[in-house]
């Protein structure tokens, strides 16, 4: 295994934990718009999308990433707008509550 | 595919702000900013990339971009309570992207894929595959355009997981035999099949739990890509949301009265409906909306217990009206939230936010239960089995050890429900039967409103003595 790899894995491990802590932490009342902005981030994968179609080293391979981008932009757009409009909603109670 | 160094630096910026995204999403409080942190990151990331000298194509990112914020915006734009059904396609299209960057990256590099990095594309692919047709289905069943219940057959488990094992064998020998291009299609055929098969046998009740695996096993199948393109802010945003369905599953899974090991392999069927056989007439005490409303006026502390029923009926705002007049009337009102009480984790919250009903009055279970002894009136509206006190006393139950919302323990208890079928698993409430429940026969949408218009009648009526 090459060092770059060994690399990944550690990356990968910590960021797992990292994960763990802070959404443990999440109140169960955003459960929702947390799954939703998760998937906005994931869509990250966009930008190995992107390079695949504009390194175009076969047809084949630009055809694919182009509906990779796509699938992608789509989570990017749709998740990050859902997660918006469902935090919009969330108010809390008046301070100045009627006795 | 060298990376270079200034965009290496944007992707750690870009690291960084999903971090903190993910730790604002924390409180009500700041979790706007917390999307505006997400937004920025990934704003950045995208730029960078197309940065990355190795582009020599513009032409198909931009077309592939504006398509895809065209198809996004819409999905974007949904009712709230198809929220569900979206999420599962979301996971679904992040699916398809890994699976098919995946593909890609397979037929440019082998026969030259060091064993290592095999591996990992035929995790990223095998994962990537199953989530793909697999949150098609649970979109689809969500969305009702597939049927609901759950399909079983003889020799399920036997079929899904030899399915399962043919496609890691494949995998397996290609990680051992790289160039051998022509199994290649069937590591990505054959998991596509297994994802139908999989939630084929899940039923509508199950879906938060199967919702949750899926985000956790998209969010792997990303990471996974991230090692394949040695990218490390891929490999950053697969981990957290791997994490993040994973630990929703968990939640889910303990909410559901389930093993782990039974959600991990998926096969989580139906809870046996055992105790269909005991048939016998209890007495109920039935009362009607002005007897509720007069008993909801007295009191003091009332707590509402919603369940996917109260959606159904669409009778989320006619219970914030319900809120609304209790509150005026300087009644304590609380709403206590199953964490399965929606279509997916939260999914209730969301419902009730939107109704405008403040957040800080929604309670989850594990913080209520302690306050229902207090509690004057618990007023359960579409939700069952979250309620059945079986799951507590009675060890040959189904759903025996399964957490519950105590709402026995409340001084009343009112039951809207539309007449005396069980729940989704076919259980006996022996909570109908208790001489301190009244039953409210009727739709809840109609009921609630009926019960809102006789408070307003008294408070009239009270109006007019006073004049």
């Amino acid at each position: 295994m090459s060092s770059v790899l060994i690399n990944s894995l550690f990356i990968f491990m910590l960021a797992g934990f990292i994960g763990f802590e802070v959404i443990r932490r999440i109140s169960p009342l955003l459960h929702t718009p947390l799954m939703s902005l998760t998937n906005a981030l994931d869509a990250i994968a966009v930008v190995g999308a992107i390079i695949l179609v504009g390194e175009h080293k076969s047809n084949f391979s630009a055809l694919l990433g182009t509906l990779a981008v796509i699938a992608a932009m789509s989570n990017v757009v749709g998740g990050f707008l859902i997660t918006d409009r469902m935090l919009r909603m969330f108010k809390s109670s008046q301070p100045t509550k009627k006795p | 595919m060298t990376t270079q160094p200034f965009i290496e630096i944007i992707y750690l910026i870009a690291s960084a702000l999903f971090i903190l995204s993910l730790k604002w999403m924390s409180s009500p409080g700041t979790a706007r900013r917390g999307v505006w942190a997400g937004e920025i990151g990934m704003v950045l990331a995208i730029g960078g990339t197309l940065l990355h000298h190795g582009i020599i194509d513009y032409k198909w990112i931009a077309i592939a971009l504006v398509i895809g914020t065209i198809i996004g915006v819409p999905l974007g734009m949904v009712k709230m309570t198809a929220v569900p059904q979206r999420t599962a396609l979301s996971h679904a299209f992040g699916a398809f992207c890994v699976t098919l960057v995946g593909t890609a990256e397979f037929y440019l590099r082998s026969p030259n894929v060091p064993h290592f990095m095999m591996a990992v594309l035929c995790c990223e692919v095998i994962l990537g595959s199953l989530t793909f047709t697999g949150s098609l289905m649970a979109a689809g069943k969500l969305q009702e355009v597939l049927p609901q219940r759950p399909i079983t057959y003889r020799g399920q488990n036997i079929v899904n997981l030899g399915l399962l094992s043919i496609a890691i064998g494949i995998g397996v020998y290609l990680v051992l035999h790289p160039g051998a291009r022509q199994f290649f299609p069937f590591m990505v055929g054959i998991p596509l099949v297994f994802g139908v098969f999989m939630v084929i046998p899940i039923g509508g009740a199950d879906m938060p739990t199967v919702i949750s695996l899926l985000n956790s096993y998209a969010g792997l199948s990303a990471a996974a890509m991230g090692f394949v393109l040695d990218s490390r802010l891929l490999i950053i945003a697969g981990a957290l949301d791997g994490s993040s369905g994973f630990i929703l599953s968990v939640i889910m899974s303990k909410a559901m009265n389930r093993s782990f090991s039974n959600v991990l392999f998926g096969a989580f069927g139906q809870v046996q409906a055992a105790a269909g056989a005991k048939e016998e007439r209890k007495p109920v005490k039935s009362v009607s909306a002005e007897d509720a409303a007069s008993i909801l006026m007295s009191v003091n502390k009332v707590v509402i217990v919603p369940g996917y029923g109260m959606a159904v009926a669409q009778a989320q705002h006619k219970v914030r009206e319900l809120y609304d007049s209790l509150t005026r009337r300087g009644v304590d009102v609380r709403f206590a939230i199953h964490p399965v009480a929606g279509r997916m984790p939260g999914h209730m919250n969301v419902l009730l936010a939107e109704a405008d009903i403040p957040y800080d009055h929604l309670v989850d279970m594990e913080d209520i239960n302690g306050e229902f002894p207090q509690t004057d009136v618990a007023l359960v509206i579409g939700a069952n089995d979250v309620t059945n006190p079986a799951a507590r006393t009675d060890s040959s139950s189904p759903i025996y050890g399964m957490p519950i919302l105590d709402v026995d323990k409340a001084h009343i208890v009112m039951v809207i429900k539309r007449g005396m079928s069980p729940g989704f698993a076919g259980i006996d409430n022996p909570l109908y039967y208790m001489s301190k429940t009244l039953m409210l026969f009727g739709d809840a949408k109609s009921f609630v409103g009926d019960i809102v218009r006789e408070l307003g009648g008294v408070q009239a009526e009270l109006a007019g003595s006073v004049k």
